[in-house]
């Protein structure tokens, strides 16, 4: 229990804990004192001395070291001379602080006047206003006229491209360092700094691209003045004219908490668009940040390559239908006699969707599939990480391990919580075949080769091995608490299921499961799978033979076709094909009947995160006219075959969720909905703490609890070694990798972040490359079961050796690891 | 001065080579030091001493040197030779002519705070000095004075020169450790302080090149003569780097209490062309502008009475001297405009209200102003006071009160009404 202090602020009596700042003191009693370069996640600085306060200590004797009293006995306070500013100065028990005294009053109308000498009078036209602190701060604290000489005023540049993502303008910058402070300090990506001296001192980027980091929207949220912009949001809208609706990013599997802030334009014949999206505060699972993909990511909603029709297919060909006649088309399909049904779902599906998904496929005694190359959501939720965990809770005595994952790419926001566990004293252990992004922080790194993923986490069990796995296994065994956190690099399905019984057994082996900060967490590649799992749907090793022998299959948010050309011949052998999809994919190519669905932006639903943590989003834009829901579909092809199915609203369904799936006894929507009081406190109505706030007037999602939380008995599998067989294949090896800006359907319509998507190309070593004759930059053609697939060669010093590296979603079909023949391609000369 | 005590080489020219500087009782004190005293026993001594910083805060030394944990390791030194306040060059000269007195100063600081390895920091304008001193510090190292094993003891020690480039703001201590650092040079904040946390957060001390070259002669002869030299509260010999409107301008060695009055007319040879003094800086540009009347004359200049006396602080005894013929608002123009350039424009006050004075001031000598424009420039000054991270901002306001206060008229020149 940390040591309590008390003090008085403009004398109202505050008790809190020892080291708390003035400022944090002085927001817990309910007095703003002001700040603009002050954030509760970064460390002080004292720059912008908006924050200067009177502050009087108790008077000690010298000799003695006892309090001096004045005659009436209270405690003799002295004023220092100066004023201090409040948020570099912790409390001391028996301080008295005024923050509205005359001269504080001054001390913040002069620092106002001071900023306001060379800022210019844009706000009409600045998006920051009406959430600005310098516009709150200086109608709360400021001079009403200006005494400086018009003349003198400095010109400097509107809007300076800090990369193409980001503009400054460096006119409004009030040079609190708020933006530079956040890349060196909260994300470690140190693109921005500070150049020059005096008035002339200005934010710079020396980094290629411009502002290389993947969050650096974030800064836009945090400058108290409108001289970082989005290019996305750049005189978009004003604040007052926008509402809030609440959401879960569905870019990967964190669910980081956001708002899109929506408006209704008479110029787009009144409908509603997104204006932006912003960070929701959740201190459990993104604090206050948000990474640019889902900030920037949200486009693909309004693209209008969406699918606003049922499509059925006569003659050979796709047209558009009514939906009556699409429903009948499925209901006459599916009463016939002796079907084989199969409904393979993707993991950006809601609870709900899956839920009715199941209800339909169970009656007709389908094969629920889950569309995924990641093993492990059985055991996750037996010993997943344990309920109350919060990665802020980890540090000194917790020992983290982040295998076959790059969470840079797959996970920004783990890959941040990670990070600064680490910081705090985590002993953190990095697996890997190659270097990634994470390994700065680690205390212990292992490289292994791809394909020995599973066989590296028995050897740490064991402690058998180089010194290097000794080492950690030793840190592994120390611990009080241990995480084992899996993903997804260079695997598929069958490595992927190897490694997490790998996991399971030394997270069971050692008793790191059952409590909070203990067990096995996922990386997952879509934001709902652990939902899906749960719902009923396993990932199919033999998807291909599943497919092939199917009468009808009902396919909902994937895309085998276009994934895998294997799967695409497969499809083209199934009888009757069912698309549940937002555009035209590969896999709705060849359906036989397409329904248009909506995306999660546009509907209420639930996902299910990583961690376990079901959060609700609402609908945040009205229904673009034509799709409906998932959950809707399938709960009136359930109803059509007598079912009752629910599909008259989501809440409904988690009602009935809540009712017969286990695990998900407490989830109601109005629990998922109850607000809780968090801190800092960031709130909306003050702009107190620099600019645009992230209030979350929401609710924090329910985590829940594993089959271990509950104290139930386990089948946790035979949790053996079963060594991988031995690969006789010619060719090159090569295995899939995440990038974090794929050409996925969700990202691609999203123009924006064009240039910084990874490069379409095959990496590897200058060695492995020499093998086959081939230069950095070569276009060359790979055979890849059957197809050609062209692409381009990209040399990597640091590349594994002897494999090489492509990313997933980027164009090229590759989803585990194969062999394929590779060739230099020569282009034949345009004639 | 009678002998001089820091600028030997005006008594013993060629001091500035090793063998000569031995010859004359050159790093006899440090070869006591390390040879037969405690490094306790040296901080001690330079406590007994009443050795005051000469570098313009005029902090106790030894009790500096005191402040150093011992509980934290390693232990830092850095000779701060950035002299960048506009009037003050005596630090320079003492490392042109007599640089292994202030070398040997170094040493023995190092040695009192058990410290390995020193760093010089040097103005970015010192270039040629640097490579000077570099040169220097062979010498010292093949004579077996630095390096491991110093003289067959095992105290070991390394000097590392380092320029800044450009910059008045890295004479502060904590911006001068950021420079040091490859930082850019912005002052931190403190507490807490470089004795507890810094250079790469270990505890550092920060010691003037005019200080440490009094070192040597305190552990050789001993504080109590120190002390018989000066005044009791400064104690000891001060250079103060005469200029302005006087006739033979330079450094002047002498005990510290000596009156304004012999400064100037004494060693100083008076006014130029015989003009009436009008006015003094008490401490370079940093700060009031003080009358020159009889009072000021005969103020002593030590750190307790001009304080005292003309309510203006010693500072590093840069005096600036102004005749009648000085317009005390183009001083002030100019003295507002070396704080505009060299703000480091980490905190509000300093950053907007230096490059505000500069506008003013510049207005007022294109004669563009009006009268209440002074008042808004005294108001501007004034607001500043009391807010600012760091000294700069402080002191940069300081000629600009007192010039209005006491020389209105000279302002009021430039009015057009």
């Amino acid at each position: 229990m940390a040591e309590m202090v008390t003090l008085k602020i403009n004398q109202k009596i505050v008790e809190v804990p020892a080291g708390t700042l003035i400022v944090e003191a002085a927001r817990k009693a309910g007095i703003n004192i002001p700040v603009f370069c002050y954030h509760p996640k970064m460390e002080p600085v004292g720059m912008c001395r908006m924050c200067l306060v009177e502050v009087g200590y108790p008077q000690k004797d010298r000799t003695t070291g006892d309090l001096v009293k004045n005659e009436d006995g209270t405690t003799k306070i002295v004023f220092a001379p100066k004023l201090e500013t409040g948020c570099t100065t912790p409390v001391v028990d028996g301080m008295e602080v005024k923050t509205n005294s005359e001269k504080a009053n001054e001390a913040h109308k002069s620092i106002l006047e001071f900023l306001l000498t060379s800022h210019p009078l844009d706000c009409p036209i600045c998006d920051k206003g009406g959430e600005c602190a310098l516009q709150d701060l200086t109608m709360a604290h400021g001079p009403g006229t200006s005494r400086f000489i018009y003349e003198d005023k400095k010109h400097l540049a509107k809007q300076f491209p800090l990369g193409e993502l980001i503009l400054l303008d460096r006119e409004r910058c009030i040079q609190c360092g708020l933006c530079v402070r956040f890349q060196h300090e909260v994300v470690d990506d140190p693109v921005l700094n500070f150049y020059q001296r005096g008035r002339s001192l200005e934010i710079q980027t020396h980094s290629q691209p411009g502002f290389d980091s993947i969050f650096s929207g974030n800064t836009t949220d945090i400058c108290p003045v409108g001289a970082l912009t989005t290019i996305d949001f750049r005189f978009g809208a004003r604040p007052w004219e926008m509402e809030r609706s609440a959401s879960i990013c569905a870019h990967c599997t964190v669910g980081c908490n956001m708002v899109y802030n929506i408006r209704r334009e008479a110029k787009t014949d009144g409908k509603t668009l997104i204006k932006r999206a912003m960070p929701r505060q959740n201190e459990l699972v993104n604090e206050l940040w948000l990474c640019d993909k889902g900030r920037l990511g949200y486009h693909y909603v309004e693209s209008p390559q969406r699918l606003t029709q049922p499509l059925l297919r006569k003659d050979d060909k796709l047209v558009p239908a009514s939906w009556e006649e699409a429903y009948q088309q499925v209901e006459d399909k599916l009463r016939a006699e002796k079907l084989r049904l199969v409904t393979l779902a993707g993991g950006r599906l809601t609870n709900e969707d899956l839920y009715n998904f199941q209800q339909l496929n169970h009656s007709q005694e389908g094969k629920a599939v889950l569309y995924s190359q990641m093993a492990g959501g059985d055991l996750t939720a037996q010993i997943g990480l344990g309920k109350g965990s919060n990665f802020s809770d980890m540090g000194k005595g917790t020992t983290i391990l982040v295998v076959a994952s790059d969470l840079h790419e797959e996970a920004p926001l783990w890959w941040l919580r990670v990070k600064q566990a680490a910081d705090r004293g985590a002993n953190l252990i990095v697996a890997n075949a190659r270097k990634t992004r994470l390994d700065k922080y680690a205390s212990h790194i292992i490289r292994y080769e791809y394909g020995q993923e599973a066989s590296t986490i028995y050897a740490l069990l064991d402690g058998k091995g180089n010194e290097e796995i000794e080492q950690a296994s030793q840190a592994f065994a120390k611990a009080e608490n241990g995480v084992v956190i899996y993903g997804s690099d260079g695997l598929g399905l069958v490595g992927s299921d190897s490694l997490v019984k790998a996991c399971a057994k030394i997270l069971y082996e050692r008793g790191f499961y059952g409590k909070p900060n203990n067990g096995l967490l996922a990386v997952w590649d879509k934001p709902n799978m652990q939902g899906a799992w749960d719902m009923g749907f396993h990932p199919d090793r033999t998807l291909k033979g599943t497919l092939r022998e199917a009468d009808v299959a009902f396919i909902a948010a994937a895309d085998p076709a276009g994934d895998n050309p294997v799967l695409k011949q497969a499809l083209e052998e199934t009888n009757f094909v069912v698309v549940f999809e937002m555009f035209m994919t590969e896999t709705a190519k060849l359906a036989d009947v397409v329904f248009p669905v909506q995306a999660q932006i546009e509907r209420e639903g639930t996902y299910t995160s990583g961690e376990r943590r079901v959060q609700w989003f609402g609908n945040v834009i009205p229904v673009l006219k034509g799709p409906k829901p998932d959950f809707e579909i399938a709960a009136q092809i359930g109803r059509l075959m007598g079912l009752a199915t629910e599909g008259r609203s989501p809440l409904l369904v988690m009602n009935k969720i809540n009712e017969k799936v286990k695990g998900y006894e407490e989830i109601t929507y109005t629990r998922l909905n109850e607000h809780v009081d968090q801190w800092p406190l960031i709130s909306r109505t003050d702009s107190y703490y620099a600019g645009t706030s992230y209030e979350n007037e929401f609710g924090i999602g329910i985590q829940l609890a594993t089959s271990a939380d509950r104290g139930e008995e386990l089948s946790l599998g035979t949790l053996i070694l079963v060594e991988p067989q031995q690969e006789v294949a010619t060719g090159m090896k090569v295995v899939p990798v995440t990038a974090l800006y794929d050409r996925g359907q969700l990202l691609q319509p999203s123009q924006i972040l064009d240039l910084r998507l990874a490069p379409q190309v095959l990496t590897m070593q200058p060695a492995l490359a020499e093998k086959y004759h081939l230069q950095d930059g070569d276009p060359i053609k790979l055979q890849v079961a059957g197809s050609e697939i062209v692409s381009r060669v990209r040399l990597d010093e640091e590349a594994p050796q002897d494999v090489a590296l492509i990313s997933r979603s980027n164009g090229v079909p590759i989803s585990s690891p194969v062999f394929v023949q590779i060739q230099r391609l020569v282009l034949e000369p345009e004639a | 001065m009678e002998k001089y005590i820091l600028l030997r080489h005006r008594d013993t020219p060629g001091i500035d080579e090793l063998s000569v500087y031995q010859a004359n009782d050159g790093l006899q004190a440090f070869e006591k030091a390390v040879k037969t005293m405690q490094p306790a026993d040296v901080t001690l001594e330079v406590k007994n001493s009443g050795l005051r910083g000469r570098g313009g805060a005029g902090f106790p030394t030894g009790i500096k040197w005191g402040f150093l944990p011992n509980d934290s390791w390693p232990h830092y030194v850095v000779a701060n030779a950035d002299e960048s306040e506009p009037g003050t060059f005596k630090d320079r000269e003492i490392m042109e002519s007599n640089p292994f007195q202030f070398l040997e100063g170094l040493m023995l600081a190092c040695y009192a705070v058990q410290a390995n390895q020193a760093f010089i920091y040097l103005r970015g304008e010192f270039w040629q000095l640097a490579a000077y001193l570099d040169q220097k510090i062979k010498d010292l190292e093949k004579a077996g004075y630095l390096g491991h094993n110093i003289l067959g003891t095992d105290y070991s020690l390394k000097i590392n020169t380092h320029l800044g480039a450009g910059a008045y703001i890295c004479g502060e201590e904590t911006a001068l450790l950021e420079s040091l650092e490859g930082k850019l040079g912005q002052p931190r904040l403190r507490p807490p302080f470089p004795a507890a946390v810094g250079l790469y957060a270990k505890p550092t001390l920060i010691n003037n090149v005019e200080t440490l070259a009094n070192v040597p002669v305190i552990i050789q002869k001993g504080a109590d003569w120190y002390r018989s030299i000066g005044t009791a509260q400064s104690p000891g010999v001060k250079i103060f780097s005469l200029s302005g409107c006087v006739n033979k301008p330079g450094n002047y060695e002498l005990p510290l209490g000596v009156t304004y009055r012999e400064l100037i007319y004494e060693h100083g040879g008076g006014i130029l062309n015989d003009n009436k003094i009008k006015a003094v800086m008490s401490a370079g540009a940093s700060s009031d502008v003080v009358i020159a009347d009889d009072f000021c004359l005969e103020t002593p200049l030590a750190y307790e009475t001009c304080l005292e006396r003309i309510k203006a602080p010693l500072g590093s005894a840069s005096v600036i001297v102004l005749d009648e013929t000085v317009d005390m608002a183009w001083l002030v123009s100019k003295t507002v405009n070396f704080f505009k350039h060299e703000s480091c424009g980490k905190c509000t006050p300093c950053r907007e209200g230096t490059f505000w004075m500069n506008n003013l001031t510049k207005h007022m000598m294109d004669n563009e102003s009006n009268s209440a424009d002074i008042d808004l420039l005294r108001d501007v000054a004034l607001q500043m006071q009391g807010k600012c991270l760091c000294a700069l901002g402080e002191f940069s306001t300081m000629a600009v009160v007192s010039a209005v206060d006491r020389f209105r008229a000279d302002f009021e020149t430039h009015v057009r009404s």
